[in-house]
Formats: C-alpha cells, structure tokens, sequence
C-alpha cells in the first residue's frame, strides 16, 4: 500500500500543473470561477488549446492523434483542471463517439471522422434519450427504414445537450421492430443540417437552455453512416456507456466546489463572526469533506486498478451514486452559505445578467446550479438505476 | 381538542382554492414570471376584493381575521398553487408592522392595503447580519438613514418600504431600532427577479432625509415587534411551503401511476414506493409543524418562537427532501422550466433563505430551550 502517486505520476502532475499557469486563459477561468454558461466559441477556444499541446484526445491511442494517458494520468488532468478553474472538456466527439468509431467503425470511417472531431471541424450531439425511453434506453422508437442507399429516419430525441452548437449527432434507431428491444437498433451518424430536422430548445428550471429536442421527419441518412452492423447498436451503444462513466465521481469538481464555498463561508459573517467558525456550519463542511476524503481514495483505487488494465463493474455505479450525493451535496451547501443572496434569479438567459451578481464573490451562481445538477443523479443512468446494476451485480455472484 | 378549521376557515378555503385552480393556472403563472414586474396587478385587485388580504388582519384593523389559523390557510393555498405576488411582504410583514405601532394616521394606510391599493415591503437585513434579528447597522441620525439593506422582498413593487435603522446601542443590541415608513420613491435600489419568483432589492441608504414622523413607534423600541411579525412571517412561509410540497407531492403520485418505463408504471417499483412512502410521512410531519406554528401564534413569545423556529427547522429539512425526491423520481421531465414541479421545487428550497435557515431556527431553538 502506498497512498502517494509514484514518481512518474508526481512529474505528469506538475506539467499539468504548469500547463494550466501558462496557457489556460484567465477570461475562461473568470467565467468557470463565476459559474458562467459556456458559449461555443469558449470550448471552441478551450479545445484549441488543449490539441495544439496534443492533450486534448486524451484517452485515444496514440495511432489515432491521442495522449493515451492511463487513468491515472486522466485523473490527475481532471483534479488540475478543476482546481484551476478550466472549461469542461466537452465529450460527446472525444470520449463518447471516438471509443466506438475506434473499436466498431471501418477505416473510412476512422479516416474521416477522427481528425475532424480533433480539429474542432464538427460538434458532435448524443442521440439517444427519447421521451418514453429514458432508464428504459432499449424502448426508443426513433425508426430507421432502410431505402436503396439510404436509411429514412423519423422519430425524436430528447434531453439533447448543446443540440443548438452541434453540427453532427451520433444516434440510436430502431431499424427492427420484429426482434427483442436491445436486438433491433443500429447506430447511425447524421448530419444536423439534413433536411427534416429540427431542434427546439428546452428551458430547464434554472432559465439555462442546454438540452434540446430533436426531431426527425423523413431525414435521409446515407448508408455509409451506419456504424457496424445494422441491429447490433446497442452493443455499442452500451460500449459507449462505459466510456461516459470515466470521471464519473466528479472529485474534481467537488474539490473545487467544495474549495469554493470555505471561500464563501470565510467572508459571509453569522453572529459576527465568519461563518466558517459557525459550529453547525462547520460540521456540515466537514461531514461532507470526510465523505469526499474517502470517496476521493475508492475513487483512486478504482482509477489505479483501471490502469493496470481490470474493467470497473459495479464500482463504476458506486462512485457514480456516491460521487453525485457529494457533488449535490456541496451544491446544497453553497446555497446555505450565500444566505439571503442565493434568492436572485441570475440566469444569464435573463436580461441584464452582465452586471456584477448580489451580494458576496461567488454567491451569484449558487442557487441556480443547485437546481441544474440535481440533473447529476439523473442522467447519464440515474442513480436508481446504478442501485439496479450493484444489486444485481452482486445478488447475481451470489447464485 | 379540535383539529377541524371552524366554517368561516373552511369556506375562506374553499373560495381561495377555487378561485386560484380558476385563475391562476401555469400558463397564466408562467407569463407573469416572465413579466418586467413579476407581479399582475389584475389578480391583486382581485384577492383584495376577494377578502384574502382582509383575512390576514384582525377586526380591529379593518379585517376579519389576522388569527394564525387564517394566515395558515391563506399560505398554504397560496403555496399550492405557486402564487408569487408579494402578499407576505405587504401583509403580514408591512402591515403587521403598521397594525401594532402605526399612530393613527400611519394606521390610515391600512384601509387601502385591504383594498388592494397599497402594498408594502420591509428593509431588514443587511449584507453582514445573515438571519440575525438584532444585528442592525444601518444607522438614523440627524433626521438620515445610513446603510445597506440586502435583499428587501417585494421592495420593487412596494409603495412604501419599512426600513429598520439603529438609534442606539450596539451592533446587535436588540434596544435601540427603529423603524421608518419611507416612499419608494425616496429609495436607491438595485431590483432583482429571484428564482421561484417573486422580487427583491438590495437599498442603498446614503443618508436618505427621513422626519422623525416617519418613524412607527417609539423610538428604539420596534425589536419586539420585529419578532412578532418575523413569527407570523414564518407560519405564512412555512404554510406556503407545505402548499407547495403537497402539490408536488400530488404530482409526484400522478407521474408513478401513468410513467411507463419497462413496460410498466414506474409506481410498481418497490425502491420508489418506499420513497414516496417516506414522502408522505414526511408531508405529515410538515402539516403538523404548521399546525404548531400557527396554533401558538398568539402565546407567549417564547412558546410562539419555540414552535416558529421548529416549524421552520423542519420545513428547511422536510421540504428539501420532498423537492428533491419529487424531482429525482420524475427524472429529466422536472428539470424543465415549463413543468409545475420546477417552480414548485424553487418556491420550496429558497423559502429556506427568508426569515431564517434550517439551521439559524435550529440554534434558534437551542437557545429558545435553554432559556
């Protein structure tokens, strides 16, 4: 045992280190510090950065153009940038489609599509969800007809995030309505500009609009889009979710949130005192703090294991359950700390959104993103459904 | 023991819930969110004609109840249907304060605030005294205010503004405030919508000229009844809240009985009906810390602050576990602006910053208890 990253990992850590000193953008930082939304052109720029240093495809292997860090290294990226306040890496062309166009796609494909998601030529969505198919993901009924040349797609997806940047969506369709759910979906790419397609922006609880619906009416997709073969989707699809789960314990971001309301809890006052001397404020930073101390090292234990090549099954889950009561945790805390200036709606999809927040630094934001990440223990398979896979998992290697 | 409302609460219940599923449906709700005022002056002319606002105050102050049954009622309808007009600031916090220290005539203005022609807001807290009742910066001397108010509910829609300013004593000394009913128009403000609702503003006093006739009370003397109406205050908060926490409960109930998720209604899944099980026990609990609140309203001030800052401990508690669990269980479909449920769940997570957190009533309550 040995609780201290080894030599090597300590070297990869100050490089990291220095590379967000040097080169990430104070504005970007400015605006992950301030709990901004982030236009096109930040991530565009972000991402820029980041392939110019050959860091930005992180987990692909080096024949395809990427770092091929081991999860150690990926972790360590995720806590360095977290602390330094960088821009979310967007993953839905890097760490979602690329694995798959890798494992399942042909060389044409491969060819085509890889350097273009490096470059930032397109902006890739997840369709997936739709209304009657979520912790149910096999049930959905986009259908897909094949046609000569062509499949005819028709249906909608929901919960689309940053549909309205996008340019290209990866989507599951059922071209077989004859077989079992799972048996009868393919995999298809489309090009968002196809004729028939339409995104319409949802409004979510925080007056942010970063999910869309999708919908197709009699949208023409070449067969060459098809990845792999047709009907055997959800091979990939599920492939694909495997990949979603990396970074799934957030620690990153609930140090860094964590970090962020300590700050809060120094300047605002209770009773004359800084809040942070408050005994109950206090013991709920710190009952949240051990929980994040020991969820950070399973966390590690489970990245290390992952870099000796074993596949996490159930931890994946654990942490994903653990990792977002955390994470929602903080949020909850965050708000507590502001006081009374949680209560502005500082939305920036309202007017005047520019002036300077109420109130103390950081407390602008607060109220907002604890509404937005209750979404963290819904999406991405809720938490209800992670309950589902340990229980089963582990009731299942009891027989 | 009576647990029943007597028939005068029972129809004023009645024609209050009547009248808001009537008028006050999401799409007219929405609309007003979205309103430069965040308010419809329509729909408060119409609660004042209907005696809502008259039912908040006493006989003797031109209403027909003021009782803390009454509020309780209101609020809890209020709440059910995720009203967002500014009646708890103008009502019971404004007008309390004008009904137990207005001379007679500041006490005129009560008259136009039961119609509907007048509506008030209170300046209390300030940007360092959190959720303490006492800690009182803001300054009167020399016939001007001097201070910062934060976050002034239902100041931009107020007429007048009752601002509580230090005229002696030390910082948090609960002698020496005094309270000053100012025209909105002689204020600096900066107005903000807030989330589930609703406005403030923060009130930049630069020494603001303010006579002394403007004061309500004697002079130094209005904590004791800052706390009177911070009681009454929070049995109407945590009244709206568990209004709000029975609608979403209700549309938690719907959503598992017709979402169909592995070919059958998710409600048939054991690991949600034990949550929603706990929903509803919770829910009770909440009734009841209402119940207590508004039952011991007019008892002795530490019975009433005893039973205020539990009602407001467990509704901090008890609502955030119903608004969360109302949401988780519904997934994606409540994070979306449109869906009741959102405005339900913003309505009860930031009544916990109003008149006290879950933890200032707790620390409230221990030193209620050790008195």
């Amino acid at each position: 045992m040995d609780l201290n990253y080894s030599q090597e990992d300590l070297g990869f850590q100050s490089e990291v280190r220095a590379f967000m000193k040097d080169k990430l953008p104070q504005h970007l930082a400015d605006r992950v510090r301030g709990g901004a939304e982030f236009t096109k052109d930040d991530v565009e720029e972000w991402h820029a950065i980041l392939n110019a240093n050959g860091w930005l495809a992180q987990n692909w292997p080096k024949e395809f153009g990427g770092a091929e860090w081991n999860a150690v290294q990926r972790h360590i990226f995720e806590e360095e940038a977290a602390l330094s306040n960088a821009p979310r890496i967007v993953p839905f062309g890097l760490s979602m489609l690329a694995p798959v166009l890798q494992k399942f796609g042909s060389k044409e494909q491969c060819d085509h599509w890889l350097p273009r998601i490096l470059n930032g030529d397109d902006w890739w969505c997840q369709g997936y969800s739709e209304p009657g198919a979520g912790s149910d993901l096999a049930s959905l009924k986009t259908r897909a007809v094949l046609d000569g040349d062509h499949y005819i797609v028709n249906g909608q997806k929901t919960w689309t995030t940053l549909a309205q940047h996008a340019n290209m969506i990866f989507c599951l369709v059922r071209t077989n309505t004859e077989v079992k759910n799972q048996e009868g979906i393919s995999f298809l790419l489309i090009e968002m500009d196809t004729p028939g397609i339409e995104v319409r922006p949802i409004v979510l609880l925080d007056g942010g609009a970063e999910v869309n619906e999708v919908w197709f009416t009699d949208v023409k997709v070449p067969v060459e889009n098809l990845i792999g073969e047709q009907d055997k989707g959800w091979t990939y699809a599920k492939y694909l979710l495997t990949h979603e789960r990396t970074n799934i314990a957030g620690v990153g971001f609930s140090n860094a949130g964590l970090e962020a309301v300590k700050r809060m809890a120094k300047s605002e006052m209770s009773g004359g005192r800084p809040l942070i001397e408050n005994p109950h404020f206090a013991a709920r930073i710190a009952q949240v703090e051990i929980d994040l101390m020991a969820m950070s090292l399973s966390n590690l234990r489970i990245v290390s294991q992952a870099a000796k090549g074993g596949a996490p099954g159930l931890e994946a889950s654990m942490l994903k359950v653990k990792g977002t009561i955390i994470r929602q945790e903080i949020n909850d805390l965050a708000r507590r700390a502001a006081g009374s200036y949680a209560l502005p709606f500082a939305s920036e999809a309202v007017e005047g959104a520019n002036e300077p927040p109420f109130g103390p630094d950081g407390a602008g934001p607060v109220a907002a993103q604890y509404f937005n990440n209750r979404k963290l223990s819904i999406f991405g398979g809720s938490n209800e459904v992670q309950r589902e896979i340990i229980a089963k998992t582990t009731l299942g290697r009891m027989q | 023991m009576n647990f029943e409302l007597t028939e005068e609460r029972q129809m004023l219940q009645d024609t209050l819930r009547r009248f808001l599923s009537d008028k006050y449906d999401v799409p007219t709700r929405n609309a007003i969110l979205e309103s430069d005022t965040g308010m419809s002056v329509d729909l408060w002319a119409q609660l004042a004609e209907l005696g809502i606002l008259g039912a908040l105050f006493s006989e003797d102050d031109g209403g027909f109840g003021g009782a803390g049954f009454d509020i309780a009622v209101v609020f809890e309808e209020l709440g059910r249907a995720g009203v967002v007009e500014p009646i708890l600031e103008t009502c019971i916090l404004g007008g309390g304060l004008i009904a137990s220290l207005g001379n007679e005539t500041q006490k005129g203005l009560l008259e136009s605030i039961i119609g509907g022609e007048t509506r008030l807001a209170l300046a209390h807290g300030e940007p360092r005294s959190r959720y303490d009742l006492s800690r009182v910066e803001t300054t009167y001397a020399a016939g001007k205010l001097t201070g910062h108010k934060a976050m002034s509910l239902g100041a931009p829609n107020a007429d007048h503004v009752i601002i509580s300013a230090r005229e002696s004593g030390g910082i948090d000394d609960p002698h020496g405030i005094s309270l000053f009913l100012v025209p909105v128009s002689q204020l600096e403000m900066r107005t903000t919508p807030i989330m589930g609702g609703g406005t403030a503003a923060d009130i930049y006093l630069n020494g603001v000229s303010v006579s002394e006739g403007k004061r309500l009370g004697a002079a130094g003397e209005a904590f004791a009844h800052l706390e009177t109406v911070f009681a009454a205050a929070i049995t109407a908060t945590c009244a709206q809240t568990l209004g709000g926490m029975e609608s979403a409960t209700r549309l938690t109930v719907e959503y598992l009985q017709t979402r169909k998720q592995f070919g059958k209604a998710i409600g048939t899944f054991q690991a949600l009906q034990h949550r929603l099980s706990d929903m509803l026990i919770e829910l009770e609990q909440a009734r009841s810390a209402v119940i207590g609140a508004a039952g011991y309203l007019g008892a002795d001030t530490r019975l009433r602050d005893r039973y205020a800052s539990a009602a407001k401990n467990l509704m901090g508690r008890a609502g955030r576990m119903i608004a969360e669990e109302a949401v988780q269980m519904h997934g994606g479909i409540a994070m979306t602006q449109e869906y009741e449920l959102a405005h339900l769940t913003k309505r009860i997570i930031m009544a916990d910053h109003m008149f006290g957190d879950t933890d200032h009533h707790l620390e409230r309550f221990i030193a209620l208890s050790a008195a």
